[in-house]
């Protein structure tokens, strides 16, 4: 008797747990403007404990179509941010538009494979997947562990942004840009023209301490371009939703400290351990995981500058 | 970001390296140097070099694809014995030999940096060849990880269109012996590793990079490198020698596609 009140608990117990992972609990989101959803991701490293979730993810509901910008840090946060919007609409998932290539944006495309997604990104997004990817993947088997990143897969976009482009979502246009060199060799911004929303992806950062992976000068460059786009909000790649341009003031702040401390040591005369000690010091109180970042930031920064 | 993971990556290195890493005892973590002394060396007989030269690099390198390395002469201007080579070898990459610098014989070269690329927590070493026949050994310990499979730094066409150019720059340094000079050669070069892999094929991007440096002023050479995959892309050399009074300052540098790179500078009179 006791032995079949085991089994029978055992049997719920484990048919409960199935039925939980066979529907995954959808992606906490937020309405941030009519039909147009947000999760701000945490602000840390990508770990097995946060399922790689570092990243602001979001998708827009138009009349005939749902787009989705960047789909996280794993497949299981996108299989989370698929039942979001299933939760919310049953609307086709036409586009997946990922706006840079870095690992907690893209790892989780392989949850909206099928059904006609098209994945949607800059021109030079399948390049620095080409020769990237396979880095992204091994580093992170080593940090999330296998049963995050075995169902992980490079999805490269089949419909590349040159310059900018125009896609419906059924009365509802997005517009999408590709930027020169800033944060990335490839950042694609995603404007929603109904609500006057702009999706930065990584070109703006808020809180998270910016990562240069791209080019410092060419971000700077931008940085007019960017503020002056007629966006109501920004949603940035990482950092709360805020209003526009007000949002870029920090981060223009850290990328001229960092840029000017740089600039000033290679004019001394200084080898580059001196950037990863001391450039944009000033800036450490300022931003979240800065130990994790600025260093890396200023070598990077530092090995760019040198060249001019 | 994903960038700073590379933290963890390197607790995740060490144990990849103790569990991948040949015929060991679970116990010891694998020495190659005593290999590398024979593959190198020709097993002969070494020094300690704390007297002779030193090795600066930083403990944790923050990005273990451009690790900065210094190797200074610690020899007394009276010292009979002149520095004629310097080795550098990172134990555990796989290519351990990093670069071998010839000094040349009038140029009186005390100080060299450049920036290399380190995959695994590893020991490595600087041996000085002497004038008289002896190699001096010193080491360090370096925490990074990953540095040969890194791919190439964020701005693919900017790269390619620094292929082969050359940037030579002087530096100023006040109050210093006046014929002592401090100067740098760059190089822009993907200097692939031939271990990263192309995602797509899972073919790995072929080693292609510079493989040798030499740098003269006027006819006198001043520093010669012969350089391998653990040099960081764009290599960069940075060194403190004597000048002869020389105009001109040359560069020549080679790959491994042979192509030849060659360029030259007029030196500033620095007592200005």
């Amino acid at each position: 008797m006791a032995l079949r009140v085991c089994s029978l608990a055992a049997f719920v117990f484990l048919s409960t747990w199935t039925v939980s992972r066979a529907q995954p609990q959808g992606l906490e989101v937020s309405e941030v403007a009519p039909g147009l959803f947000v999760h701000q991701g945490v602000t840390a490293l990508m770990t097995a404990e946060n399922a790689g979730a570092t990243a602001n993810v979001g998708f827009v509901v138009g009349e005939s179509a749902v787009a989705v910008i960047d789909s996280g840090g794993s497949v299981r946060e996108g299989r989370q941010l698929l039942a979001a919007i299933r939760a919310r609409t049953d609307k086709p998932i036409r586009y997946v538009i990922n706006t840079h290539g870095h690992p907690d944006h893209v790892f989780g495309n392989a949850a909206f494979v099928g059904n006609g997604t098209v994945f949607v990104g800059h021109r030079n997004l399948p390049r620095a997947l080409v020769a990237r990817g396979q880095f992204y993947l091994d580093a992170f088997h080593r940090i999330m562990g296998g049963q995050l990143m075995d169902e992980v897969r490079i999805i490269p976009p089949t419909l590349l942004v040159d310059d900018t482009i125009a896609i419906d979502l059924g009365r509802r246009s997005l517009t999408l840009k590709a930027w020169p060199a800033a944060h990335t060799d490839h950042d694609l911004s995603v404007f929603d023209e109904q609500t006057g929303t702009l999706f930065a992806g990584d070109l703006v950062f808020l809180v998270h301490t910016p990562v240069l992976d791209g080019s410092i000068r060419g971000w700077l460059s931008v940085l007019g371009e960017l503020g002056r786009l007629p966006a109501q909000r920004v949603i940035p790649g990482h950092g709360p939703v805020s209003g526009w341009p007000a949002a870029l003031a920090d981060q223009r702040r850290y990328l001229e400290a960092l840029s000017s401390d740089v600039r000033a040591l290679i004019a001394r005369g200084e080898p580059i351990t001196a950037a990863a000690n001391s450039a944009a010091a000033s800036e450490r109180s300022r931003w979240q995981l800065f130990d994790d970042y600025n260093a890396r930031n200023a070598t990077a920064a530092f090995s760019e500058i040198e060249w001019e | 970001m994903y960038g700073h993971s590379m933290r963890l990556l390197c607790i995740a290195g060490l144990l990849s390296v103790m569990l991948g890493a040949g015929p060991v005892h679970a116990a010891e973590p694998y020495d190659p140097w005593p290999g590398l002394v024979q593959d190198i060396f020709k097993n002969r007989p070494m020094q300690d070099g704390s007297g002779v030269i030193a090795i600066e690099m930083p403990y944790r390198a923050e990005d273990a694809a451009i690790v900065p390395v210094t190797l200074r002469s610690r020899l007394s201007p009276d010292d009979g014995r002149r520095m004629l080579a310097i080795t550098l070898v990172i134990d555990q990459n796989p290519a351990p030999m990093a670069a071998r610098f010839e000094l040349g014989l009038d140029a009186n070269v005390t100080e060299i940096s450049t920036r290399v690329r380190v995959n695994n927590y590893t020991d490595v070493h600087a041996v000085a060849e002497l004038s008289d026949g002896q190699l001096y050994v010193v080491k360090t310990y370096v925490k990074a990880s990953g540095g040969c499979s890194a791919p190439a730094a964020g701005n693919a066409d900017a790269a390619k269109a620094r292929l082969g150019q050359m940037r030579y720059r002087q530096f100023a340094r006040p109050g210093v012996a006046g014929s002592t000079r401090e100067a740098q050669i760059m190089i822009g070069h993907p200097n692939h590793s031939g271990l990263q892999m192309n995602q797509v094929t899972q073919l790995y991007i072929p080693a292609f990079f510079i493989n040798e440096l030499r740098l003269w002023q006027d006819d006198s050479p001043v520093l010669a490198m012969e350089g391998g995959i653990s040099l960081s892309e764009d290599p960069n050399v940075r060194f403190t020698y004597v000048s002869n009074g020389a105009k001109r300052f040359r560069a020549e540098a080679r790959d491994t596609d042979g192509h030849l790179f060659r360029n030259e500078w007029k030196i500033d009179d620095p007592a200005m």
